[in-house]
């Protein structure tokens, strides 16, 4: 019985800037703790400046000064092999990264090399991996892409030569040629049009479900996630708000961000008026003291204002709030 | 603006290094103010005295004090930067700035009348300009000669600052906001263009200086105005190196290097504060 | 009978691109028609994906843009006909824009209150300086907001829902007859959109004012239209009144565009909405 693909314990990682005598501190990431199973998508749903951003960087150990990690850790675990990713030598992490931990980003453009041609990408960023003779692997690559219902011409293609959709579906495939147990989709869907988004949505949830990897799929749509999502972890202002399975989360959310994210998505052939959050996500160098919700919560208390509500909950849906309503009974 | 410089001043050290280059400089063309002699004066002093504690910088050929002779003449060499500085800035700006913002024909015609300066040799230009103009030539005439022959780089530069500031939408707010053009030119796409200005003014200073040097040591100037380039010329004249009269020539490039070198370094560390996301980070509340 | 208040005559505008020996060209708006009427304030939206022309359709109506065929007109009035800073000024004072994104909306070098000031002081024509600010607390006051919240603040300082309410608040200053609002609320975070869609119906029944209301976002588009009209590669797929098109498309394009939108619940089977179809194979043609 194999234990998570992901493992994040207390992660606690801020923006440290010092500029002309000025010191500021972003608490962009505070204390963040969860587990990605073998087999799952786990969405990650959040408005700007909810930290989501900052923690799927530092989950990939992408990040570079002012981003800081300050405590905690991000641990994988590869077909029983773990790996602590911030611990890891360069060479060793170019060994992980593709063959075992892809990108799904949310520009095509920022992945494909605008003036080779699509296979020259593949040979980048997959070669290395699979290795062999060079025709071996571009046929590999070939067969990958009649899999996913791609044309295999795709390689010989140029990337404007193709539209938005395709290019981001030629993304999704080269991020899964290697076969890797975890994937990273940040917002791959946001920048599309609403046709084009469902079929490369589709398109997610097919390979998924033929690799048997994992996903970390972080988008704001909360739409996607309730289509797309296994487990749905909620973030507001750097802390982790609610999390577990998307059906228990829109069927009983526990929280009242939550509970107010899914009451206020419009929905066609809904005419009824949505209550608008007052307030504003707080600024994260001076963010509030105790819950970071408190301010704009109808369920705001007095320990609210002085402590923070901790992530807890049985049966796998877990709620950091003071006034979290019961959970359903099953 | 005010405290940006200062922070720039307390934590650049580039910029703290060039301004305080240029301080000495500016302090030193100064002292003609106090200065015993009048510029003009020739054989004042025993000539050819090397420097010691009655003259700090020795004596010319012409029993000139090179002291003093040199603080007017990096006097004067400085204000004939500054001079042509600004007239080429104004220039830069108002072309730039209406071509950018214009676009269309009257955009197409004003960088066709760029271009053309651009590609014109300086050079002979300025040398054509002395045979012409002879005796008839004035520190002033040549000012304004230069500026308008060293504006088209920049305006170049401020019309792509202009033109893309254009088609930002807070443009599109303030024209349905009732401002006129010039209201928008001046308060609203100005200070994305002042910083750029700046530097390129200082470049531009490093440029005429350098230029007005070159043409007086070919003779090519005024030569009784003492200007650095005058002194050399001079010191060429009465064969200062051969003779082995070095500090006539080593004083004067000595302070228009330490010019040059002040100028260059606040012109490049001037790039923190042509960002203008660095000057909002230090507004934050 | 008077004047409808917009009339979009059969509008084209056709972008050429090239050198003289090959040009081509394009139409990013080609032949669209519609009408507001002025006797009551509507919302009517304008949909469509990226490339639709949408965006181009506003900046004509604005003014902002020549059509290359066809007329709109204000009031009666062609907007090609509209010569000179005291004309231009008059028509803007009637009809005005929401953008899409406020950080972009604002210099961020300068306060907001500056525009502000700027539109109740040339637009309104009013000059003391506590009229001008009056007026000011009146705007935002409709949208939720006042002055003293909003004086001496730049853009980075509000958030993308006050900003964007400052802007609508901006708009309202001269009491246009027409917003034209493109994609307001796309650039705002979910838990503050709702406020800004309330409050651009309420101007509609409270300050009878119109909206042309731009959008890609079908849901946002049913709760708050009165009519609709699609548009695809910059022609006008279908229109008529809002929730009977949504409800009961025509077009296969409609339909498509109706296919295509995830409801906001949680499917009976994971992933049950989002089966493959064979038929988005050619990417290509899904420009």
């Amino acid at each position: 019985m194999t234990g998570p693909v992901l493992a994040v314990a207390g992660l606690r990682a801020y923006y440290r800037t010092s500029a002309f005598g000025v010191r500021r501190e972003v608490r962009a990431v505070d204390d963040v703790s969860l587990s990605v199973e073998p087999n799952e998508i786990y969405g990650l749903a959040g408005e700007s400046s909810s930290g989501k951003t900052t923690l799927i960087k530092t989950i990939a150990n992408a990040f570079q000064p002012p981003l800081q990690v300050l405590a905690g850790s991000v641990v994988f675990d590869f077909a029983g092999k773990r790996f602590d990713i911030h611990s890891l030598a360069a060479r060793e992490l170019a060994a992980i990264r593709w063959k075992h931990l892809s990108y799904i980003m949310q520009g095509s453009m920022n992945v494909l090399n605008p003036v080779r041609r699509v296979r020259q990408s593949f040979i980048d960023f997959a070669f290395r991996h699979i290795g062999g003779p060079l025709p071996e692997f571009l046929d590999l690559a070939r067969k990958h892409l009649q899999r996913l219902h791609l044309e295999p011409q795709i390689l010989d293609a140029y990337p404007h030569q193709l539209s938005g959709g395709m290019r981001q579906r030629v993304t999704i495939a080269l991020a899964t040629v290697c076969q890797p147990q975890f994937i990273i989709a940040d917002e791959p869907t946001t920048a599309l049009d609403v046709v084009v988004q469902k079929g490369v949505l589709a398109m997610i949830h097919e390979v998924q479900r033929a690799l048997g990897s994992s996903i970390l799929f972080v988008t704001h749509d909360m739409a996607v996630h309730a289509n797309l999502s296994d487990r749905l972890g909620i973030m507001y202002a750097g802390r982790l708000v609610e999390e577990g399975r998307t059906a228990d989360l829109f069927r009983n959310p526990r929280h009242p961000y939550t509970a107010h994210l899914i009451a206020s998505l419009p929905q066609l052939g809904d005419s009824a008026p949505k209550q608008g959050l007052a307030g504003a996500p707080p600024n994260l160098a001076d963010p509030p003291e105790g819950c970071r919700f408190h301010p704009r919560c109808p369920r705001a208390s007095d320990i609210c204002r002085r402590e923070v509500p901790f992530l807890q909950g049985a049966s796998g849906h877990r709620v950091a709030c003071f006034h979290a309503t019961a959970e359903s009974v099953a | 603006m005010g405290r940006t410089l200062l922070d720039l001043l307390r934590y650049n050290r580039q910029f703290a290094a060039g301004a305080v280059l240029l301080l000495v400089v500016i302090g030193f063309a100064c002292l003609s103010f106090f200065s015993p002699y009048a510029p003009n004066d020739a054989y004042v002093t025993a000539p050819d005295l090397p420097p010691d504690w009655t003259y700090p910088m020795g004596t010319t050929s012409r029993g000139q004090d090179l002291f003093w002779l040199l603080s007017f003449a990096i006097r004067n060499t400085l204000l004939f930067g500054l001079a042509v500085a600004l007239f080429s800035r104004l220039l830069a700006l108002l072309i730039g700035l209406v071509a950018g913002y214009s676009g269309g024909l009257v955009d197409r015609a004003l960088m066709s009348l760029n271009d053309t300066f651009i590609v014109i040799p300086l050079f002979p230009i300025l040398v054509l300009f002395y045979f012409v103009m002879r005796d008839r030539m004035s520190w002033g005439l040549l000012a304004l000669m230069m500026a308008c022959l060293g504006w088209a780089y920049d305006a170049r530069l401020i019309r792509s600052v202009a033109m893309s500031l254009r088609h930002r939408e807070f443009t599109e707010t303030a024209i349905f906001s009732g401002m006129s053009t010039r209201q928008i030119l001046v308060e609203e796409h100005l200070p994305y263009v002042l910083p750029i200005v700046f530097s390129t003014t200082m470049n531009n200073i490093n440029w005429s200086i350098g230029l007005e040097v070159t043409l007086s040591v070919l003779g090519f100037t005024d030569i009784n105005t003492p200007t650095i380039g005058v002194l050399i010329y001079w010191a060429n004249q009465h064969t200062a190196l051969v003779s082995g009269i070095w500090w006539w020539i080593f004083f004067p490039v000595l302070l228009v290097v330490m010019t040059f070198i002040g100028l260059f370094l606040l012109a490049v560390s001037m790039n923190e504060y042509i960002d203008p996301r660095s000057r909002l980070g230090r507004r934050a509340p | 009978m008077s004047a409808p208040l917009l009339e979009v005559d059969a509008v084209s505008r056709v972008y050429s691109r090239g050198s003289l020996l090959s040009r081509r060209s394009f139409a990013a708006v080609d032949g669209v028609s519609f009408r507001l009427e002025s006797s009551r304030a509507e919302i009517f939206t304008v949909v469509g994906e990226s490339g639709s022309g949408k965006t181009t359709l506003a900046r004509m109506i604005l003014g902002m843009v020549l059509p290359s065929a066809g007329a709109i007109r204000f009031k009666g009035r062609d907007l090609s006909t509209i010569h000179g800073r005291r004309a231009r000024l008059e028509f803007m004072q009637k009809v005005q824009p929401v953008f899409q994104n406020p950080f972009e909306a604002f210099n961020p070098m300068k306060r907001v209150d500056r525009y502000l000031f700027a539109t109740a002081r040339r637009m309104t024509g009013l000059t003391d300086a506590s009229a001008i600010a009056g007026a000011t607390d009146g705007a935002l006051g409709s949208v939720g907001l006042s002055l003293a919240e909003v004086r001496g603040r730049f853009p980075h300082e509000l958030s993308g829902g006050q900003l964007q309410r400052v802007a609508i608040a901006r708009a309202l200053l001269c009491n246009p007859a027409l917003l034209v609002a493109d994609e307001p609320v796309s650039m705002i975070d979910a838990s503050l959109r709702a406020s800004i869609v309330n409050l651009l119906r309420d101007l509609r029944d409270r300050l009878a004012v119109s909206i042309i209301y731009i959008t890609h976002d079908l849901a946002t588009a049913y709760f708050i239209s009165d009519r609709l009209l699609i548009m695809r590669r910059g022609q006008a797929v279908e229109t008529g009144e809002a929730r009977a098109v949504l409800d009961r498309p025509q077009h296969p394009y409609s339909q498509l565009l109706k296919a295509s939108v995830l409801p906001p619940d949680v499917p009976s089977e994971p992933g049950a909405r989002l089966k493959s179809e064979p038929m988005i194979r050619h990417g290509a043609s899904h420009a």
